[in-house]
């Protein structure tokens, strides 16, 4: 006996195998995502007054990557759509700005977080604290490009914040032997940060993944539609669910970092 | 399904393409799922053989502290240095062996043996399935565990050695023990939990897809309901463990403080962390996997006791439909009890009330599944062989230790009994003459048609009697310690605690400490009561009884309707079922079975 419904439905379920495969898959992510996200919820609802911050990220920078990724999946769509009706250069096209459109969205992100790792928080002997973004740092001083914050409204408030305020800083140097903390703005900052690194890193990382997954299928696994289309069109179809889903996971994301 | 000839000619084809692959194809790098089962099985009973003798080298500890283990102490010495100095067991080294002895004997053992092996040997078959749905991901699932298991096994050889803060790894103690157990730990559980993610969509899929012609739900077998029910718990509790993993190694790798509170000093000074973190947080993820497996490790074993039960009383289960609402009632309910285990952790009495009657609402479908098996013994001419007493000794020990659950559920008892000797007594009574046993039961059941041969009865027997005198031995005991005050994770077994120490009152009676010893005893003797059973094992794979037909035990499943052992492919043509899974002494019939394939 060979394993029935690789290809076609079942009738009485409707589903072909891998259909029903990448939704469970998807239920069990929902799942995951979801954890995080509600420890988001705990630490912000635990968190001191003052000491979450907010606005801390670009949100212009944020709206593209939406955008980027929201494109994204529109050719996805039109993509299979194409193959479905046979057009199999049109289905290539789309999904090589689908492939194109994961890069500018890695990239984007890469550039958020490098951002965040020169992005530093001084924290002076004699209680001071300084904000912005590093400009050398050597055994004698340290010289950041920014302003100093009232930490009596809390340690919270970021570069961005300020610059709102139409306060856009100025190279501020500070002695070494003065510094009582100086660290960046990477994952063990604050809470903020380390829930906001592993909520975009985990979906970086499927995002990187959903992406090879789709280029594989369009460019080296393309002989398979000449051998068994049906087939071919299925697997198109099963990874674009992938992808929807972290198109949808960031549409959660994006307001929930950068907005609230 | 379509067979067509040349389909046929096809699928003969494949099979005998499959059986010139190399030794590597065919029982390593294998996809055909009796062969992963065969793999799942063989690893899991290694691993529980290994979580159990980590519980007997620190039960000398328990019963005669500070003394030198006979025996396997210099070995100890030798391996771990000043972990077990002249053989004695250090308090670092009682945690390390407690920690590892839950997490293998949980994600290792029990959990691979009930779903990987019995899942992945019997569903297929039992559904007329030619394979799983997926199986290659069924194969890369296995060699997860395979890794995870790997990991966690060389944690032990690491400088500072394995995880240390229970298998339940509470933050902050897991994130400010020194040393890189707890890293492996969770690098050992993502790898794990990947691949039973792997495991729990391709039971689902194959048992929603690929069930035969005329197989509709209410004709599954008991046993693949289980299954069905067991990974969709899988599927959705362990993400967020896997979302937790991944927090705790960021607090332990990347220095966040995601489970950290502020001000949290550890040895004495400050830590270096931002704080703002909650422990809880741990907590509530932890358990909201850790009870639905509960679940996990309960479901299957009752799949194989109500087959056997089925079987060897020689009539319908009482109540088959009742028995799959209440499973997937434990389903949907057990996703909303977790806390239970959090009573004591300050999280207020309007959450402890909530969970409190949902853990009270819980327990009736237990207990209709319970009800369910004792009523179908009744009237039924018992055949009291290996599997029957197995699964009929399931019954009383799984009633014991859900009953014994009922005071831990109710959260003003649980204030007295939370983190004693009476938890342990009461999930052991669940997982251990409770699972264990069901497991036990199904290897003897199916072993005839994996191997084409049975197992001795009379090693099985003595096998049986034994484990069930020193299971209750071992636990009983633990009850009243537990009642008397006894708290776990003591290394010295409650010595510091004694009269002696402390002063009579709220200090441990002498004969309450006397008894850590009578229980060693029993568990060592337990280990010799395995002994039959790995002679057996091993033994009547080429010497046991052959088999004088496809369907030895006379059982009605689709299991036993193919050749034996099945080949690859499973059925040598599509079975067409018409009529449910325990048609036994049908009136009218030739025989006190009907096959589900079959017409009279």
């Amino acid at each position: 006996m060979e394993i029935p419904y690789v290809v076609h439905p079942r009738r009485d379920t409707g589903l072909y195998n891998a259909k029903v495969g990448i939704w469970l898959f998807l239920a069990s992510e929902v799942m995951l995502f979801g954890a995080l996200f509600s420890s988001y919820i705990l630490l912000r609802v635990g968190a001191e007054a003052g000491e979450w911050p907010t606005h801390l990220l670009n949100v212009p920078i944020g709206t593209v990557n939406t955008l980027v990724l929201i494109s994204s999946s529109v050719t996805v769509v039109l993509g299979w759509a194409a193959l479905k009706v046979g057009n199999f250069a049109k289905y290539r096209a789309c999904q090589t700005i689908t492939v194109l459109c994961a890069c500018a969205f890695v990239g984007i992100k890469s550039y958020e977080y490098n951002d965040k790792f020169h992005h530093y928080q001084v924290i002076t002997k004699d209680g001071k604290v300084f904000d912005g973004h590093l400009v050398s740092r050597d055994k004698e001083a340290v010289v950041l490009h920014g302003h100093q914050i009232d930490a009596s409204k809390g340690k919270a408030l970021g570069v961005r914040e300020a610059s709102r305020h139409g306060d856009h800083g100025k190279e501020i140097e500070i002695k070494a032997d003065d510094i009582k903390k100086i660290d960046n703005y990477g994952p063990a900052h604050n809470t903020y940060m380390s829930i906001y690194f592993t909520l975009t890193g985990l979906h970086g990382l499927h995002v990187v993944a959903g992406a090879l997954v789709i280029a594989y299928i369009l460019w080296p696994g393309a002989g398979m539609y000449k051998t068994d289309p049906e087939r071919y069109i299925n697997r198109v179809e099963v990874s674009g669910l992938f992808w929807h889903f972290v198109d949808l996971v960031w549409i959660f994301l994006f307001p929930v970092l950068y907005l609230l | 399904m379509h067979t067509t000839t040349a389909d046929t000619h096809h699928a003969g084809a494949h099979e005998a393409h499959h059986d010139e692959g190399g030794f590597l194809k065919k029982y390593v790098f294998s996809s055909d799922h009796k062969v992963i089962g065969i793999q799942y099985g063989l690893t899991a009973l290694v691993f529980l053989f290994f979580g159990f003798c980590l519980i007997m080298a620190m039960r000398w500890q328990i019963a005669y502290p500070n003394t030198p283990i006979p025996l396997v102490g210099g070995l100890l010495n030798g391996l771990f240095g000043d972990l077990a100095t002249k053989g004695i067991m250090s308090p670092d080294l009682y945690n390390m062996f407690g920690a590892m002895h839950g997490t293998i004997m949980v994600f290792l053992a029990i959990v691979p043996l009930a779903f990987g092996a019995f899942g992945n040997l019997i569903v297929p078959l039992q559904i007329g399935a030619p394979d799983m749905a997926f199986p290659r991901i069924n194969m890369v699932s296995y060699q997860c565990y395979a890794a995870g298991g790997v990991v966690m096994l060389v944690s032990f050889l690491i400088p500072g050695g394995a995880a240390q803060a229970g298998w339940t790894s509470y933050s902050p103690l897991a994130s400010t023990i020194p040393g890189d157990g707890q890293t492996f730990w969770l690098v050992g559980m993502v790898l794990l939990i990947t691949s039973s993610l792997l495991g729990a969509v391709n039971f689902i899929a194959t048992i929603i897809q690929l069930r035969a012609p005329g197989m509709t739900w209410m004709r599954m077998p008991f046993f693949v309901w289980a299954q069905f029910v067991t990974g969709f718990l899988l599927l959705l509790a362990f993400p967020p463990l896997e979302a937790a993993g991944l927090m705790q190694l960021a607090d332990k790798v990347l220095h966040t403080s995601f489970f950290l509170p502020t001000g949290l000093a550890v040895g004495g000074n400050l830590a270096n962390i931002s704080g703002g973190g909650s422990p809880l947080l741990w907590q509530h993820l932890f358990w909201f996997l850790g009870h639905p497996e509960v679940y996990v490790l309960i479901l299957p074993a009752m799949g194989i006791v109500s087959e056997i039960v089925a079987n060897n009383t020689r009539k319908p289960l009482w109540g088959y439909k009742s028995l799959v609402y209440s499973s997937l009632g434990i389903g949907f309910i057990s996703f909303i009890v977790w806390a239970h285990h959090m009573y004591l952790t300050g999280m207020g009495t309007k959450i402890s009330t909530f969970f409190q009657t949902t853990t009270m609402i819980i327990s009736i479908p237990s207990v209709i599944i319970l009800t369910c098996l004792f009523i179908s013994l009744w009237g039924g001419s018992i055949r009291f062989n290996t599997p029957m007493l197995f699964a009929l000794a399931f019954l009383p020990m799984f009633g014991i230790g859900g009953l014994t659950g009922l005071p831990l559920g109710f959260n003003y008892s649980d204030i007295h009994l939370h983190d004693t000797y009476y938890v342990i007594a009461h999930f052991h009574y669940v997982v251990a003459p409770g699972t264990i046993f069901g497991l036990l039961a199904g290897v003897y059941y199916w072993y005839p048609k994996v191997t084409g041969r049975f197992m001795s009865e009379t090693l099985g027997k003595i096998h049986f009697w034994l484990s069930l005198i020193c299971m209750n031995l071992i636990f009983m005991p633990m009850f009243l310690q537990g009642m008397a005050g006894m708290l776990r994770r003591m290394s010295d077994g409650g010595a510091m605690y004694s009269v002696a120490k402390v002063g009579a009152i709220g200090g441990l009676s002498a004969a309450i400490i006397k008894l850590n010893e009578f229980v060693s005893h029993a568990a060592w003797m337990l280990a010799l009561a395995q002994l039959p059973f790995i002679i057996n094992f091993f033994w009547s794979i080429s010497n046991g009884r052959k088999v004088t037909s496809d369907n030895p035990w006379d059982a009605t499943t689709l299991e036993w309707q193919t050749p034996t052992p099945p080949p690859h492919g499973n059925f040598t043509k599509t079975p067409e079922v018409v009529r449910g899974p325990y048609d036994y002494s049908l009136p009218g019939a030739p025989k006190d079975f009907v096959p589900q394939n079959q017409t009279t």
